[in-house]
């Protein structure tokens, strides 16, 4: 029995009532649906924007950050007033700000493998607009076992990608995606940056999809993958189909239930910026101060060129970590050698790779140029 | 000739270029072409036996290669052979 509409509903939704597929019934067809969004972040924040302000009856909210700064060029749905409030609080408010009619849950805790089930079997639909790969295995595989669509969403720089991956009616992500690629190949946004304005576009067609769905209207993305890019403004479409030999949802699946997604993708199931080489070999920024006032140390950068724009460590070489394989020759395995790099994560692969070359005295910043102007030098910006 | 399209999280690997002119009457010939002309990319392809990483997802047109002959594939001239990365940000 689908909830009636009141009559301040009727009139909130007026738009919605005149279109004929959506009319009385698709607008009461809403009001008692659920939706689970997986993260708030640059994707979650038009989802939940636009789910609310559609009037789907209850809305599910994961996430367990906090509002920054940095989070503000993009996810649109928090504010500069909000910066240190849980997210998923921030989101509720304004959320119910747009529509007070109805329900927000919000659950402050990262969505893994021990309450990920729980969580999602109360919803019709989950929304993934998570930003690391262990978390979007785990959505994957959740929607599979309960049996529940998954409308995907992923963006990096001016890339985005869509699809609904829905394995009772055709693949899922990891048909497409059997493995994650290795740990490091692919930058997360906090590493490798991206357009503010991208997860507005690809969430807001994530959000296209789960009311299409939810309403049974149109076509979905089922079974087809959305490639876009803002530079070239292309949409391009690929054809998805289920892969027999899927382990989640192929036809001999070994996957019954959930496993450690964190062991599985080899890296941790959050946007991760804290880059640490382990003890042995991480230099800290004072120690680093501290050795460069006794001797000379080479700082080798292995930032992009324009990043060191923004701030740099003085008489620094700079070879970008994509290119330092093919440079090793530009480099002398006997001198003392610092790595550097934003915030530690990719001077820690370059270091991996020096010391498979044989480079003994090398260190990586632990922390990056971020904590050098964090604790060394503060008319250095972060960023 | 063959235009095989770089994704951008694999572009610091062939100086930028988000397309690159490839030869070979398939796809795995393609590939392999591609890594000589990008020798940095053989690690991320390629496993250590020398075989194409699953995660690895090569679209000739709209079809996933898995789809049509994996990389036994043949490829005419003026094809367009894509590598569909996957991306995880949010």
């Amino acid at each position: 029995m689908l909830p009636g509409l009141t009559r301040d509903e009727i009139l909130r939704y007026s738009r919605h009532l005149l279109i004929p597929e959506v009319g009385l019934a698709g607008q009461r067809k809403l009001k008692g649906s659920s939706a689970l969004i997986i993260g708030t972040g640059g994707l979650g924040s038009p989802v939940a924007l636009y789910l609310a302000a559609a009037g789907i009856g209850r809305i599910g909210l994961v996430d367990y950050d906090v509002v920054d700064s940095t989070n503000l060029q993009r996810q649109i749905i928090h504010g500069t007033e909000r910066i240190g409030v849980l997210k998923v609080e921030s989101a509720r408010d304004r959320m119910l700000d747009v529509n007070p009619d109805i329900e927000v849950e919000i659950y402050n805790e990262p969505f893994t493998s021990e309450n990920a089930m729980r969580i999602a079997q109360n919803y019709d639909i989950l929304i993934d607009g998570t930003d690391n790969f262990p978390t979007r295995y785990l959505t994957n595989d959740v929607c599979v076992f309960l049996g529940k669509p998954n409308v995907y969403g992923s963006i990096f720089r001016f890339d985005g990608q869509a699809s609904v991956f829905y394995a009772k009616e055709g693949p899922c992500y990891r048909c497409l995606f059997p493995e994650p690629p290795p740990p490091g190949l692919v930058p997360s946004c906090a590493e490798g940056g991206v357009l503010g304005v991208l997860p507005g576009t690809i969430g807001t067609i994530q959000a296209t999809e789960a009311i299409k769905v939810l309403l049974g209207i149109g076509s979905p993305l089922t079974g087809k993958l959305l490639l876009y890019n803002a530079l070239d403004m292309s949409f391009d479409f690929v054809k998805l189909k289920k892969n027999p030999k899927c382990r989640v949802c192929g036809l001999d699946a070994d996957i019954k239930e959930l496993i450690d997604y964190e062991e599985f993708c080899g890296v941790p199931g959050f946007d991760h910026d804290e880059g640490s080489a382990g003890a042995d070999w991480d230099i800290t920024a004072p120690e680093l101060s501290e050795r460069m006032k006794n001797n000379h140390l080479k700082l080798l950068d292995v930032r992009e060129p324009h990043e060191l724009q923004i701030s740099t460590l003085p008489d620094v070489v700079n070879i970008p970590l994509g290119t330092l394989a093919a440079r090793l020759s530009e480099l002398d395995s006997a001198e003392e050698m610092v790595l550097v790099c934003k915030s530690g994560t990719r001077s820690a692969r370059a270091l991996e790779l020096l010391v498979t070359a044989g480079f003994k005295k090398v260190k990586n910043l632990k922390g990056g140029i971020n904590a050098w102007a964090q604790e060394v030098d503060q008319s250095l910006p972060i960023y | 000739m063959t235009t095989l399209k770089i994704p951008t999280p694999l572009r610091q690997y062939t100086d930028g270029q988000a397309e690159v002119a490839v030869s070979g009457p398939n796809v795995a010939a393609a590939m392999r072409n591609l890594v000589e002309q990008f020798p940095a990319l053989e690690k991320h392809l390629y496993n250590g036996d020398g075989e194409m990483r699953a995660f690895v997802n090569l679209f000739l047109g709209e079809n996933n290669t898995r789809d049509l002959q994996g990389l036994e594939t043949p490829l005419n001239e003026g094809d367009t052979l894509r590598i569909i990365p996957s991306i995880a940000g949010g």
